[in-house]
């Protein structure tokens, strides 16, 4: 009957408010189906702190006052230290407005952080750098053979150079002159396939790679551009 | 691209070296960093205060004042400092702009003067962080708030010339305080709509027994005063709103307006009635009709600003009310639905339907408690009590959200009360500024030429009166005085004007005048009159074009001599010395047949209001003095 289902209702509402109270006073906890969001305080205060200057000089090719400065900036823009990969990311994609980097920002990230512990530290990051800036030419040539081999398996295979080839056309963006097709990378992976497998088994290894770019005028004049760049 | 990672760009040029192998066109050549120097630190000396930082971290914005060569203009070689002399606390924040990329607001600054300082350094004010840009915009709105409610009131006291008589009649209907015949219209018709409302009220009191019939009312008992009064508050009405309709800028907006359909509303009955007297089946209608009288009191919102705010309040809350509205007809449907079926059961139950548990559940909610119907089962009490408890909720959340609407208009008719009061110190004190300055270069004038004639006439005098200005009020004097060399006018002050004025209207001559220390740039009866008979237009004198045609035909000038070696003899021993010097001295000379334009110095000009209207002391007490031994001399 209608007055029994009310009754009812009006009971269990009472006992709901009743409830109510009880938490407020604190007799009666229940039962917390999420985690305190306390945990999460613990990751943003971790602060890395670098080597010193003297051993960073040593490991590195760079001076004193360029480490200086290459710490101020970095400091600046990552004040706990450390960069994870959406920091990185994100200060990447400040200098390719246009585009979507946050692949290619990836595959970089993957390339600095050496000791793939998710995290590029101030050493990392100078470590790579003196590579590409200070190395040579081998080195160099070195250090992007590791940043396109995405799975570190010694060899290139024509999948990874695809996705490598998409995330840099991806950072051109949508308003490209000629506009870009869907096929461009496929091409230009075909083409550079052409041009560094050797043996034609489908890969590319480090050695036909510094082989091939060694052979090539225009990569090595390229390479070049990196003296200056600090 | 953000200014904090600018220090990241040489990674973002190395992480380049994974397009080098794939690419099949050789590269762009790379700009050649020439001035290789490194990274130095610049102080940055803001009064006192000194602020370092890398040179780099400035040329993050170079199109600022910071970042570009601008702030070379401000390098001092002495102390290989560059210096500024601006407030160094707002300093602070617009450094921490380079340093950081994002410009905060502190909020205990004052919002001009910050947004001066960022002006000053070349600085949008648009790029304040999102943590500060709320506060900032909401400062910006008060402050234009406050200054577009000062132009305002400054513009409605101007005097404006020429206004249609429509005009001034709209004029009065909105603003009493502009003449007193409009003062005396508001306190009429406010009259009036008292007496009416008061009539209304009175007309439907008992009022004694007429022998032989029940109790009347008032209304019934005294109809023909009560007609009477009414007539003439309705003529009143009818007439004002003519001629409100009549002097309407925008007739048909004005129609449209809320007050005008009041105005309509409330003298409508009367017609009304009028019209149709006796007819039986429409006098029922006629008797509802009555009701709209009351609407009279709302005319009262013309007379009343609070009246005003609330009206204006409500307007501006209509999303809060609305709201407020909706969630309870939600609570009310629900819990009248309730309380009906809990209480279906109990006998002799007054809920006897969903619509009439409405009554219980609003006179509950809004805590009324009629008690003309009560629940009597358990259920049903228990939701009822559930149903005030939330009554009592659901009224009290938007209310503060009104009522803080209302006290900030409230506050800013209030403020701009206060700020209409203060106007008056305020312009006396920016008034006694101008003075002071234009006094001080008149002053300063008498002493310079009292200098210039002792050193003419040979006398050997102090000319420590000359010594005391300082170098700033020095250039600005000879600024002044080169105007007036310019113009062949000269700066008087108000007093010496008008009584030159009144002293040229007084006498036949429109051609006399009393020489003056006064000087016009738009007047142009000296050397370089024009011929023309055009009405000349003066920016600040008060003479009528008519004058200045005539003054334009010398005939006879004044010059006034006097023997007192007062500070004043400076201007007669000018005219002395200009009297021979008359031609000379004006730079051109034009001779009509018609018109005899003298080439009068610039001592005979007609005078001119100087440029601010000045209640200067000081040269007052000499006017008397001049105004003594007036020589006439009749010129060519």
């Amino acid at each position: 009957m209608n007055l029994e289902g009310l009754e009812m209702v009006a009971v269990l509402v009472v006992l709901a408010l009743f409830v109510k109270v009880l938490e407020q006073f604190g007799l009666f906890e229940p039962v917390s189906l999420e985690d305190s969001v306390e945990d999460e305080f613990e990751l943003s205060t971790v602060c890395h702190r670098p080597e010193g200057l003297e051993q960073l000089q040593e490991q590195t090719k760079f001076t004193r006052k360029e480490l200086q400065v290459l710490y101020r900036g970095f400091k600046n823009e990552c004040p706990s230290g450390i960069v994870n990969e959406e920091n990185f990311k994100q200060i990447y994609s400040q200098f390719f407005p246009q585009g979507d980097s946050s692949t290619y920002a990836t595959f970089l990230f993957n390339a600095f952080d050496t000791d793939h512990d998710g995290s590029v530290s101030f050493e990392d990051f100078v470590a790579g750098l003196s590579v590409i800036l200070r190395g040579t030419i081998d080195d160099r040539l070195n250090w992007a053979f590791n940043l396109y081999d995405l799975n570190k398996d010694g060899c290139i295979t024509k999948e990874e150079m695809l996705d490598i080839m998409k995330s840099i056309y991806d950072m051109m963006g949508k308003y490209t002159y000629p506009a870009l097709r869907e096929e461009a990378p496929k091409e230009h992976v075909e083409s550079f396939f052409q041009k560094m497998d050797r043996n034609k088994d489908g890969v590319v290894t480090i050695e036909e790679f510094i082989e091939s770019c060694q052979k090539d005028e225009n990569i090595m004049r390229s390479m070049q551009l990196f003296d200056n760049v600090i | 691209m953000a200014a904090g990672v600018a220090a990241w760009l040489p990674f973002a040029r190395a992480a380049a070296i994974g397009w080098m192998p794939v690419a099949n066109c050789p590269m762009p050549l790379a700009p050649a960093d020439k001035s290789k120097r490194q990274d130095e630190l610049i102080v940055l000396n803001v009064s006192g205060r000194r602020f370092q930082t890398w040179r780099t971290t400035l040329e993050r914005y170079p199109d600022t004042l910071l970042g570009s060569t601008e702030k070379e203009f401000f390098f001092n070689e002495d102390t290989k400092e560059y210096f500024f002399d601006r407030d160094p606390e707002v300093f602070r924040c617009v450094l921490n702009f380079y340093r950081t990329g994002k410009l905060h607001y502190p909020r205990y600054e004052c919002i001009s003067a910050y947004d001066d300082e960022l002006a000053f350094y070349g600085i949008l004010p648009e790029i304040i962080g999102d943590c500060c840009y709320e506060e900032y915009k909401d400062r910006k709105r008060e402050n234009a708030e406050r200054l577009m409610d000062d132009n305002d009131s400054e513009n409605n006291q101007e005097s404006m010339p020429s206004l249609s008589f429509r005009q001034t009649m709209w004029r009065a209907f909105e603003n009493p305080h502009t003449s007193t015949l409009a003062l005396v219209f508001y306190y009429v018709t406010g009259f009036f709509i008292a007496v009416s409302v008061i009539t209304n009220v009175v007309e439907t009191v008992p009022c004694g027994t007429v022998p032989g019939s029940k109790e009347l009312p008032c209304g019934e008992r005294y109809s023909v005063a009560f007609f009477c009064l009414d007539t003439a508050c309705v003529m009143i009405f009818t007439v004002e709103y003519l001629l409100r309709l009549f002097a309407a800028p925008s007739r048909y907006r004005f129609i449209r307006s809320v007050m005008s359909i009041i105005d309509v509303v409330a003298i409508m009955p009367y017609y009304i009635g009028l019209v149709m007297t006796d007819n039986e089946d429409v006098s029922g209608a006629f008797v509802t009709l009555r009701v709209f009288r009351v609407f009279r009191i709302f005319k009262f919102s013309r007379h009343s600003q609070g009246l005003r705010i609330l009206g204006y309040t409500l307007k501006s809350c209509a999303s809060e009310l609305g709201f407020l509205l909706f969630s309870l007809t939600m609570a009310i449907i629900i819990f009248a639905t309730v309380m009906f079926y809990a209480e279906k059961g109990s006998s002799a139950s007054k809920f006897t339907s969903i619509p009439a548990s409405f009554w219980y559940t609003i006179v509950t909610m809004t805590t009324l408690g009629y008690g003309d119907m009560v629940p009597k089962t358990i259920a049903g009490k228990i939701f009822g009590s559930i149903c005030s408890l939330s009554g009592v909720l659901v009224i009290a959340l938007p209310v503060p959200v009104i009522v803080s609407n209302f006290s900030r208009i409230y506050h800013q008719n209030q403020r701009a009360d206060k700020r209409r009061a203060q106007k008056k110190a305020r312009l006396a004190r920016i008034r006694v500024a101008k003075t002071g300055s234009s006094n001080a270069y008149l002053h300063s004038k008498r002493n310079g030429l009292l200098n210039e004639a002792l050193e003419l006439m040979g006398t050997p005098e102090e000319e420590s009166m000359g010594k005391t200005t300082s170098l700033i009020e020095s250039q600005h004097h000879h600024l002044l005085h080169c105007l007036e060399k310019t113009t062949n006018h000269e700066f008087i002050d108000e007093q010496m004007f008008e009584q030159n004025c009144m002293e040229s209207s007084m006498q036949n001559y429109p051609s006399t005048r009393s020489p003056s220390l006064s000087s016009h740039p738009g007047l142009t009866t000296t050397c370089c009159s024009r011929r023309s008979k055009k009405t000349t237009h003066l920016p600040n004198s008060n003479l009528p074009a008519t004058r200045l045609r005539s003054m334009q035909e010398l005939s006879t000038i004044h010059i006034q001599g006097s023997e007192q070696p007062s500070l004043t003899t400076s201007r007669s021993s000018l005219n002395l010395k200009a009297d021979d010097g008359l031609r000379p001295n004006c730079k051109a000379s034009h001779i009509t047949t018609a018109i005899i334009s003298i080439p009068t110095p610039p001592a005979l000009t007609p005078e001119g209001e100087s440029r601010p209207p000045p209640a200067s002391p000081g040269p007052n007490t000499n006017i008397p003095a001049i105004a003594s031994n007036v020589v006439k001399v009749s010129a060519l």
